[in-house]
């Protein structure tokens, strides 16, 4: 009897750490799945070719300028005013469309400060167009 | 003796199932993690207030803009004119494409707006500018 006991002990493979490395395995991972997410500003592009007349009173023009100024509807408007003005246009109009128009040497961080200035007034019609 | 036996036994608790609940738990891990696949250019990212994040990673491809318009798709250097190529393909295999665009916060609007017609013509129309969260 004794003899037998001991080849069954033999037998065994050994198990007990099988979950230490699974843990390490399962750490490693949910470190590596929350680094770094990705943010930003989602913005869907007018689709190509898609050339169509709006009528102009369901527009405002923004342009922006090399030097970070803007002009909403021919009038001079602080960057951060931008979001004030726009839910003004909102109430007024809920169908208005933001067309977005950028200078050639524009600098990307004041077309971006416009976008998001336009988004936290909750505007949903934003059109880019093409820079002169 | 026999009664004690009985009782040794329910102190017990079992773990033999342990690892089986972890490696579950580790499967589902690994299989929703897309590891970073390329490193692209140095870029400072500009600021933004109203920040969303994007939901999936699967289908984000990611579009370089240095500080002086160099353009980088998967860590290769390309022309402007070849993003539409590039973003076209993408766009076959991946019908829910979006387009992660990190350009540098002092790149000048004319290359974005020239990426911004390639996009339209390879019909990838999702994009998002990423940003840093602005804390003014």
């Amino acid at each position: 009897m004794l003899v037998k006991n001991r080849k069954r002990k033999k037998a065994e493979i050994p198990s007990s750490s099988m979950s230490d490395i699974a843990f390490l395995l399962l750490v490693f991972f949910l470190l590596v799945s929350t680094i770094d997410p990705d943010k930003g500003i989602g913005f869907v592009l007018p689709g190509k070719g898609g050339e169509f007349k709006v009528n102009p009173k369901n527009i405002t023009n923004v342009l922006v300028n090399a030097s970070g100024q803007v002009l909403m509807n021919d009038k001079e408007v602080q960057p951060r005013e931008i979001s004030r003005e726009a839910q003004r246009l909102l109430s007024q109009n809920s169908l208005m469309i933001f067309s977005v128009q950028t200078a050639e040497n524009t600098k990307y961080q004041d077309y971006i400060k416009v976008i998001d200035q336009l988004k936290l007034a909750n505007a949903t019609r934003i059109s880019i167009a093409d820079s002169e | 003796m026999a009664i004690k036996k009985k009782t040794k036994l329910k102190a017990e608790i079992p773990t033999s199932s342990m690892p089986d609940i972890i490696f579950m738990l580790l499967i589902f891990f690994m299989m929703t993690t897309t590891m970073r696949q390329f490193e692209g250019l140095k870029v400072i990212l500009p600021q933004a207030r109203k920040i969303e994040k994007v939901e999936t990673k699967r289908h984000v491809s990611y579009i370089f803009v240095g500080r002086d318009g160099v353009i980088s798709v998967d860590d290769k250097l390309i022309q402007v004119n070849d993003v539409r190529k590039v973003m076209y393909s993408k766009r076959v295999a991946d019908p829910q494409l979006i387009v992660s665009i990190r350009a540098d916060r002092n790149v000048q609007m004319g290359v974005i707006s020239q990426i911004h017609n390639e996009l339209r013509e390879a019909d990838a129309l999702r994009v998002n500018y990423s940003a840093t969260t602005a804390n003014y």
